[in-house]
């Protein structure tokens, strides 16, 4: 009978692992080794043409005029991962360290820095949209009541402001989420060890750089990742406050624009190309696995050290 | 926190005598407020500007509005296809989560629970999309979901929230079942009871609140999703909340009201679970980022 009790163990684990290994198989891996085999062909419309080699990548990277919207865009993303940086995570990390000393409001203060992360980014998108119009925008006619109407500014309207105008609606929509998990890392930071501290230094700096830092490590290296991950297919904040060509110019494009732009474009007019847009959303796969890898790697490498 | 180390962080922090003190925790105080003036800023703004005429928006924009002037969300009910839009959410939303629940908690218990050939390796299957973004395998997902014949269908957004949310879900759960003690189930071995009425009548109680951090991880996103909708559905009908905001919102460019009318009533159902909730929402949400 033991023979017989497996075979039926064995068919109630298949009944239980088979559907959901469809679905991710289905609709996840398959989808992704896909983009890998479209970017072989050229593939404009939607009928498949003729297995091109690696002509799409060349074309994305070397040929005009797709390689200055590559590098633009490329450029653009670099910037926003790094204004982030500072912007999000940065103040994020303030705002935990703040929010760790148990002040009081501050349950309140908690609830109110996570409220915009459960808000729909299109909700955020309009919103600010609105906030930086030019003539009736809450921003340009604050500045005017408190009279310094000469910074008011078209910010969505020209080159110069345009990216970061976003990446401030960005930073505001998602600043809670590092911050509550810097503060979650603060608060499992053993009370013995901030007494030992205590003893050894008189220096807030000190503490934070040496202890409190070092010991959060394993939520930085998590937060960091996603936010890198994030950034490179930032997509729908720019989509609605910049439009579909990163407007102005091109100054707020970026890559997740610039892919959806190829591979979807201007469907009536027929102008879509699944090959090009394969090339660059393999492009953006790799970088991102890799860079994501090294991050990863390397700060877990420093997380053990200490 | 728990009250010991809450206890030992302020004896911590009392070292450089009660000046001091107050000094670093005044400045932290006001960078709390400040932020939480930020934060909750351009919300108030939404919210009062909701219930004002376009030219109020216009000459104060940070005025009390009267609560009583509810013609925008007038507007809105009866001249666009919010309801709809609503209803639609709902729909997709909530047979995502059902299908995320139901298939997570099958292969997190499979994988939690048995030891069998080849689980390492499905487990590892599972986990693999999770940093990927699955955004960037658009074309593809559309070749497919055309082929399937559900582009323009709410199976399109289903079956891909679906799929989206396994890997997170069936993480959070593993790693939980694994901590559930195998007393009772031996027992209810012992007793003749079969692998199915285990996990249904005795496992599953107990999964609950893994569960509760799952749904909220998935809710969110899948509510407020806005590009796959953008992808898959072109017709009025099917349309999300978030997808359908871009057309309402492109309809009133010139009234202001109607617009933040809009903005309002598509973020009140969120924020008011949220607000009820907000606790288990954090949890939810930030879980699979906290080790």
């Amino acid at each position: 009978m033991p023979q017989l009790r497996m075979t039926g163990r064995g068919l109630w684990i298949t009944m239980l692992i088979v559907p959901p290994l469809a679905f991710v198989a289905l609709f996840i891996v398959y989808p992704i080794l896909s983009a890998f085999a479209y970017s072989f062909f050229d593939w404009q419309g939607l009928k498949r043409g003729d297995f091109v080699g690696l002509e799409n990548f060349h074309t994305v990277l070397f040929v005009e005029p797709y390689r200055s919207w590559t590098m633009n865009a490329f450029k653009n993303n670099v910037i926003v991962f790094f204004a982030l940086m500072v912007l999000q995570n940065g103040l994020g990390f303030i705002l935990a360290y703040a929010l760790w000393r148990e002040l009081p409001g501050a349950r309140f203060h908690r609830i109110a820095v996570f409220l915009p992360v459960v808000l729909s980014t299109i909700i955020v998108a309009y919103l600010f949209k609105l906030f930086y119009h030019p003539m009736f925008g809450v921003v340009n006619l604050t500045l005017k009541s408190v009279g310094l109407g000469w910074l008011a500014q078209p910010w969505l309207g020209q080159s110069g402001t345009a990216l970061w105008s976003i990446i401030v609606a960005q930073a505001w929509h998602m600043v809670g989420f590092p911050t509550l998990v810097f503060l979650a890392g603060m608060q499992r930071i053993p009370g013995e060890i901030l007494d030992a501290v205590r003893m050894e230094t008189e220096s807030e700096w000190v503490k934070i750089t040496k202890v409190v830092w070092p010991l959060v490590a394993p939520s930085a290296t998590i937060v960091f990742t996603l936010l890198f991950v994030g950034a490179f297919n930032w997509f729908e904040l720019p989509y609605i406050m910049a439009g579909l060509d990163g407007s102005p110019f091109g100054s707020s494009d970026v890559l997740g624009l610039y892919f959806y732009r190829t591979a979807f474009g201007n469907v009536s007019a027929g102008q879509q190309d699944f090959g090009l847009g394969s090339a660059l959303a393999v492009l953006i796969f790799v970088f991102i696995a890799v860079v994501a890898a090294v991050i990863t790697t390397r700060l877990r490498a420093r997380e053990i050290q200490i | 926190m728990t009250s010991a180390s809450a206890a030992a962080d302020n004896k911590f922090y009392q070292r450089k005598g009660l000046l001091g003190t107050l000094g670093r925790d005044g400045l932290l105080q006001v960078i709390l407020i400040a932020n939480t003036i930020i934060m909750l800023g351009p919300i108030v703004i939404m919210v009062f500007s909701a219930f004002k005429t376009t030219p109020e928006i216009f000459k104060s924009p940070y005025a009390l509005p009267d609560f009583g002037q509810i013609a925008n969300f007038m507007k809105i009910w009866t001249q666009t296809n919010f309801l709809r839009y609503l209803m639609n959410s709902f729909i997709v939303t909530g047979s995502s989560m059902v299908l995320i629940l139901t298939l997570g908690t099958m292969a997190a218990y499979a994988l939690g629970r048995y030891q069998f050939k080849g689980s390492t390796f499905i487990l590892m299957f599972f986990l693999a999309g999770l940093t990927l973004p699955l955004k960037l395998a658009i074309i593809p997902l559309f070749m497919l979901l055309r082929d399937l014949q559900i582009l323009n269908n709410q199976l399109s957004l289903i079956f891909v929230y679906t799929a989206m949310g396994l890997p997170t879900t069936i993480f959070i759960m593993t790693g939980f079942i694994r901590t559930l003690p195998n007393e009772l189930e031996d027992a209810a071995r012992m007793d003749g009871a079969s692998e199915a009425r285990i996990m249904w009548s005795i496992m599953l109680p107990l999964v609950r609140p893994a569960m509760v951090i799952a749904a909220i991880q998935n809710v969110v996103p899948i509510w407020n999703d806005f590009f796959f909708p953008l992808v898959f559905i072109q017709n009025d009908d099917l349309k999300t909340l978030p997808q359908g905001l871009t057309t309402f919102m492109g309809e009133y460019t010139t009234d202001w009201g109607v617009l933040f009318a809009g903005l309002t009533l598509s973020a009140a159902p969120i924020i008011l679970i949220y607000i009820i909730l907000s606790k288990q929402f954090i949890a939810g949400m930030t879980s699979g980022a906290v080790k």
